[in-house]
């Protein structure tokens, strides 16, 4: 038996072998220049061992796993590992609540000991957190797909950069701290995002799967050709620059203090929105935004108004991406619309997916894997689009839910034996 | 397992007390060095390390080794500022960089106010030196509104034409030049009967190209990079328009002559004066083939002598602090490959200019100094 | 009315750019309901190893029709040999799992791609020779149509009316037709879903090198990134005529291409895109699956 399976495997890889030295080579081993309308080849040789043995150890380890993936589909059966972490975090309540407490520590001391680029980066994914959470209210819970998340975050912090551009002058004249200016944009961003929310759910109520994904799409691209065209109103591709930093007691704070500050601030709105997204969960109107995810018709015919949940999903998504707006603005002090591209938004798109579509914890790991592994390898800078696409890949085959499954909430009865298995249908 | 814990302890200490303990002056770069735009970064990697290999050769400056510290920022704002406080936090005395505008932009906050003077080879917006908020901020280029008054000058001079159609990217490099040539031109008595953008990388510019004709311009200004370039006059030529085509010094660039082939007989561009027959360029070339081994890139030399500038500036003054550099490189001329340059009070370059080329026969040839 | 016969004549010529890569798009997605991202770079993929190939010859010294037919044909063989591989590694495994998983694999697949052209290649922008014949009575009106143009829209019409062909008559066709309808279903009355789908894939790919060559031949370029840009619009053209029908595509990718010259013209190709946007989201509000899109009944 097992003589048969190396056979197998070893035809197998040679073939793939085979195959991927003929479909790479083009690729790999040519290099094409083009002198004076004349091209021109060089060889790579070096390639043609290397992308055979590539490919023939990969596609025995693709093998491998696949089947293996597949047995543990038809068993049931889980890895011991997993098994252990969940009972130990997620049934545990007391290590649960101890790790949480711990995590919160290190980051609330994080600026403390790690200097100003390690705060700055971490703002950044902190930033991205909070977009990860709007968007997994529309995605995760809403299951509504949406690719033009990056027009909420341009909206946040086009209202600031806007508001700085045209009432600096009144403040100054004012005798007011522009600094005030970034506590008066915070809420205002978070509205005018709510705004814009509600302005695409309009013609978005109708829409479903594809059709959806295509017209958030439209609706960034638009949003954002509008700030580069509208050149007279927003600066155009020029974008807006010496955006202040927050007020701080009157103090003209150094880069390295503000990155603290800027810091805790981010830091304070992340912890309210995980509260608030969790809460948001169990209530009400997250079960209703579940059910809409797994059947409309049938949540439809539970008397949920669709058009209400899809509109709330939408607003409470769009006001934390506006929030995070501001909150990049004052952060980088410069903004153009270069920053919010649809890449931007599939990039939030990939965070909510990998980190595990409608966990909360899931997002929080997403945003940190996603923007601070190719901070700190930047000696694979070159590389980290390619690793990254291929990431999405394996991870969408082999880990479908994300790195941290969302787990349902569980309504247990009182009789020990009937939950066991109510909890194993609910999964 | 001990032993392995404990060679691993030995190795952290070694490398922790080597950066620490290093006494050498450092010099930040940053700009595109990977991405879609790196061949506009590397280059001003290769020429810094150039310049601090040839001063560390003599002995380093006010005493002391240059070291250089390597950042990208990809020209993306919101790397660039991941950037710069990477550099701040080593400890940097200047940065050469970065390369885009907008990056640069974006990093200049954070310099600005860590007082760190900045030295780009190639962020040509006006605004960077002209509005007054960057003392910081120095350059060895000259800025786009030279470029597009010398661009509109020969064409009221010696193109003579009456009706202009200007054309841009709408990047922040492209539509800047635009603008200015359009309100350069207005002023001259030149009538722009069409300015637009158009979208970088669509496949087809035909449309645009019709609206150009019927709109009645003899001329077309375009601001932008060569890739739409070549495009737009490949589509207008084809169409039988043969109406000159005067563009920038995104557009100067052999690649465009490369792509372009035949339609780009004829095009305009402003470019940077060319140097390259100066005695300091002809050696920093030659060092550069023997070093990578090819010809170097775009903005190599102003690279160069922004890393020139910067250590002169240091040796002259013999200190580090921000206002011994940025006060020295005001008031001292230095010898660098694109002549002999110091800086105006508002950080340009004094004694560098452009020229107007045209291609003729496969080649840019200087029309107009 | 002579500068609108000629605004209409190149939205026309670039509605049929779009539908050479719209056709690929709408005919994946037919089949088995996914959103190809990676379809986009299938084509920038033709077009290169057409590059590669006819550059090659070229150098050699071969005859122009013989360097366009070998290098098409290489560039067809490459790029469904990619598609294939794609569909095997990225989609296949994804057959069960949710829609989401597909398309974020299908992303994954177009960045992957993207930057192993990027990486292996180069960043520049290349000179795309044009192989392709010049058609010299059309130089009187070249201000309306040019020959590249014009041998774009043939081939579109001809691909457009192949495709349709296969799908209604013949027996693989049908095979297609019963997986799109009820994939279980026609399992169940023998048909082999994986090979029908393979088979569309390659098909699928096959278009979309072809349509590399003739859209670099027009740009006379080529680069990495070609494939992205290109690949949306597509993507809104298949969209706006009803994604999964073939005729819709074309329609689409007209109608695209008609309202984004005739704004150009007009208006300002300063909101080129937006109009595109636009004239989407106002025909989904009014038919939410398209112009010539089927409505779905959807059920419990």
């Amino acid at each position: 038996m097992e003589d048969i399976k190396w056979k197998e495997y070893l035809k197998n890889s040679f073939i793939s072998m085979i195959w991927f030295s003929l479909l790479l080579f083009p690729m790999l081993v040519m290099k094409i220049t083009v002198k004076g309308g004349m091209a021109d080849v060089t060889y790579r040789w070096g390639y043609m061992v290397i992308v055979p043995v590539a490919a023939f150890i990969l596609s025995a380890l693709w093998k491998y796993f696949r089947e293996r993936q597949q047995g543990r589909e038809s068993n049931e059966k889980r890895g011991e590992i997993a098994a252990f972490f969940r009972k130990a975090f997620i049934e545990n309540k007391k290590i649960q609540i101890t790790s949480i407490i711990l995590a919160i520590l290190i980051m609330a001391f994080y600026p403390v000991f790690s200097g100003m680029y390690n705060t700055n980066v971490m703002i950044s994914a902190l930033i991205y957190i909070m977009l990860g959470l709007g968007l997994n209210i529309v995605l995760g819970l809403g299951g509504m797909l949406h690719l033009g998340h990056a027009a909420f975050f341009a909206v946040g912090a086009y209202t600031y950069g806007l508001f700085f551009r045209y009432a600096e002058q009144f403040f100054i004249n004012a005798g007011i701290s522009t600094g005030w200016m970034f506590w008066i944009a915070l809420p205002a961003g978070g509205l005018m995002a709510a705004v814009f929310g509600v302005l695409l759910s309009l013609p978005v109520l109708r829409l479903r799967g594809d059709y959806l994904a295509i017209v958030t799409l439209a609706f960034g691209e638009i949003t954002r050709m509008v700030l580069q065209n509208w050149g007279s109103v927003t600066g155009g591709a020029t974008g807006i620059s010496l955006i202040p930093r927050p007020w701080f007691f009157g103090v003209n704070v150094t880069p390295k203090l503000a990155a603290i500050y800027i810091y805790y601030i981010v830091f304070a709105f992340v912890i309210i929105s995980i509260i608030t997204v969790s809460r948001l969960e169990n209530s009400r109107i997250g079960r209703a935004w579940e059910a809409m995810r797994e059947d409309e018709i049938a949540c439809q015919s539970m008397g949920i108004d669709l058009v209400r949940n899809k509109l709330t999903a939408f607003v409470l998504g769009s006001v934390w991406a506006g929030v995070a707006g501001v909150l990049f603005a004052s952060q980088t002090t410069y903004i153009n619309p270069d920053s919010f591209t649809i890449w931007e938004s599939i990039l939030i798109l990939c965070i909510v997916v990998l980190g595990g579509t409608g966990s909360i914890s899931g997002v929080i790991l997403g945003a940190l894997i996603i923007k601070l592994l190719p901070e700190y390898m930047r000696a694979f800078a070159q590389y980290r689009m390619l690793i990254f696409g291929l990431a999405l890949v394996l991870m969408m085959i082999f880990r479908p839910g994300g790195i941290i499954k969302k787990v349902r909430k569980v309504y247990r009865f009182p009789l020990d034996e009937v939950n066991d298995t109510a909890a194993e249908g609910q999964n | 397992m001990k032993k392995l814990l404990l060679i691993g302890l030995t190795v952290f200490i070694v490398f922790a007390g080597c950066s620490k303990e290093s006494k050498n002056i450092k010099l930040g770069v940053a700009g595109a060095h990977s991405g879609d735009l790196a061949s506009y970064g590397i280059p001003s990697v290769h020429a810094a390390e150039l310049v601090v290999e040839m001063y560390n050769a003599k002995g380093g400056v006010a005493g002391k080794k240059i070291e250089l510290v390597v950042e990208d920022d990809q020209c993306k704002p919101e790397l660039a500022t991941n950037t710069a406080s990477k550099l701040v936090g080593a400890e940097v005395v200047a940065v050469m960089g970065h390369i885009c505008s907008g990056a640069t932009k974006a990093a200049l906050g954070i310099y600005k106010d860590s007082k760190i003077a900045t030295i780009s080879p190639s962020a040509t917006t006006p605004s960077l030196t002209q509005s007054g908020d960057y003392p910081n901020f120095f350059r060895t280029i000259a800025p786009d509104d030279a470029q597009a008054k010398l661009a509109v000058d020969y064409i009221v001079e010696s193109l003579n034409l009456k009706k202009l159609a200007v054309l841009h990217d709408k990047g922040d490099y492209g539509k800047g030049f635009a603008e200015l040539c359009k309100a350069e031109a207005e002023a001259n008595g030149i009538e722009v009967v069409l300015f637009e953008g158009v979208n970088p990388g669509a496949p087809d510019y035909s449309a645009v190209v019709n609206k150009i004709g019927n709109s009645g311009a003899t001329g077309v200004v375009w601001g932008g990079y060569h890739p739409e370039a070549s495009k737009l006059v490949q589509q207008m030529k084809d169409k039988g328009m043969n109406i000159p085509f005067v563009s920038d010094d995104g557009v100067k660039d052999d690649t465009f002559i490369e792509v372009a082939g035949k339609y780009a007989e004829g095009v305009y561009a402003t470019g940077p004066i060319d140097t390259s027959s100066n005695p300091m360029a002809v050696q920093a070339i030659a060092d550069h083939k023997t070093k990578y081994g090819d010809e170097p890139g775009a903005f190599f030399l102003n690279a160069y002598a922004a890393t020139v500038a910067v250590l002169n500036a240091i040796d002259k003054s013999g200190k580090t602090d921000y206002d011994s550099i940025t006060n020295t490189l005001r008031s001292e001329y230095v010898e660098t490959p694109l002549g002999k340059i110091s800086f105006d009070s508002r950080g340009d370059a004094i004694g560098i200019g452009f020229s107007v080329y045209q291609v003729q026969n496969g080649k840019y040839v200087v029309v107009s100094q | 009315m002579d500068y609108f016969l000629k605004l209409l004549l190149s939205g026309t010529a670039k509605g049929s750019i779009y539908a050479l890569i719209a056709l690929g798009y709408t005919m994946v997605y037919g089949i088995i309901k996914l959103i190809n991202f990676a379809h986009g770079e299938i084509y920038m993929i033709g077009a290169f190893i057409a590059l590669m190939v006819g550059g090659t010859l070229q150098a050699a010294g071969v005859n122009p029709a013989v360097i366009l037919i070998v290098s098409t044909l290489a560039a067809v063989f490459f790029a469904a040999a990619y598609g294939l591989t794609m569909e095997k590694i990225a989609y296949k495994p994804l057959r069960a799992a949710p829609r989401l998983s597909v398309l974020i694999s299908a992303i994954g697949m177009s960045m992957f791609l993207q930057n192993l052209v990027l990486l292996s290649q180069t960043e520049k922008y290349l000179s795309f020779p044009s192989f392709l014949p010049e058609f010299l009575f059309l130089k009187p009106i070249r201000g309306y149509i040019n020959s590249t143009q014009f041998i774009i829209l043939i081939i579109t019409s001809i691909v457009m009316v192949l495709l349709t062909l296969l799908i209604k008559f013949t027996l693989i066709g049908k095979a297609m037709r019963a997986t799109s309808q009820d994939r279980e279903m026609a399992q169940l009355v023998g048909i082999n879903i994986n090979s029908v789908i393979t088979v569309t894939f390659i098909i699928g790919s096959a278009t979309a090198a072809i349509g590399g060559i003739l859209i670099c031949s027009y740009m006379g370029q080529i680069n990495y990134y070609i494939g992205f840009i290109a690949g949306i619009k597509a993507f809104v053209a298949a969209v706006l005529g009803g994604i999964g029908s073939i005729p819709g595509a074309v329609l689409g990718s007209f109608v695209l291409g008609w309202t984004e010259s005739l704004g150009t013209g007009y208006i300002s190709s300063d909101y080129e895109d937006s109009f595109a946007f636009i004239i989407l989201i106002l025909i989904l509000t009014v038919k939410p699956s398209g112009i010539l899109g089927k409505k779905e009944n959807q059920k419990v």
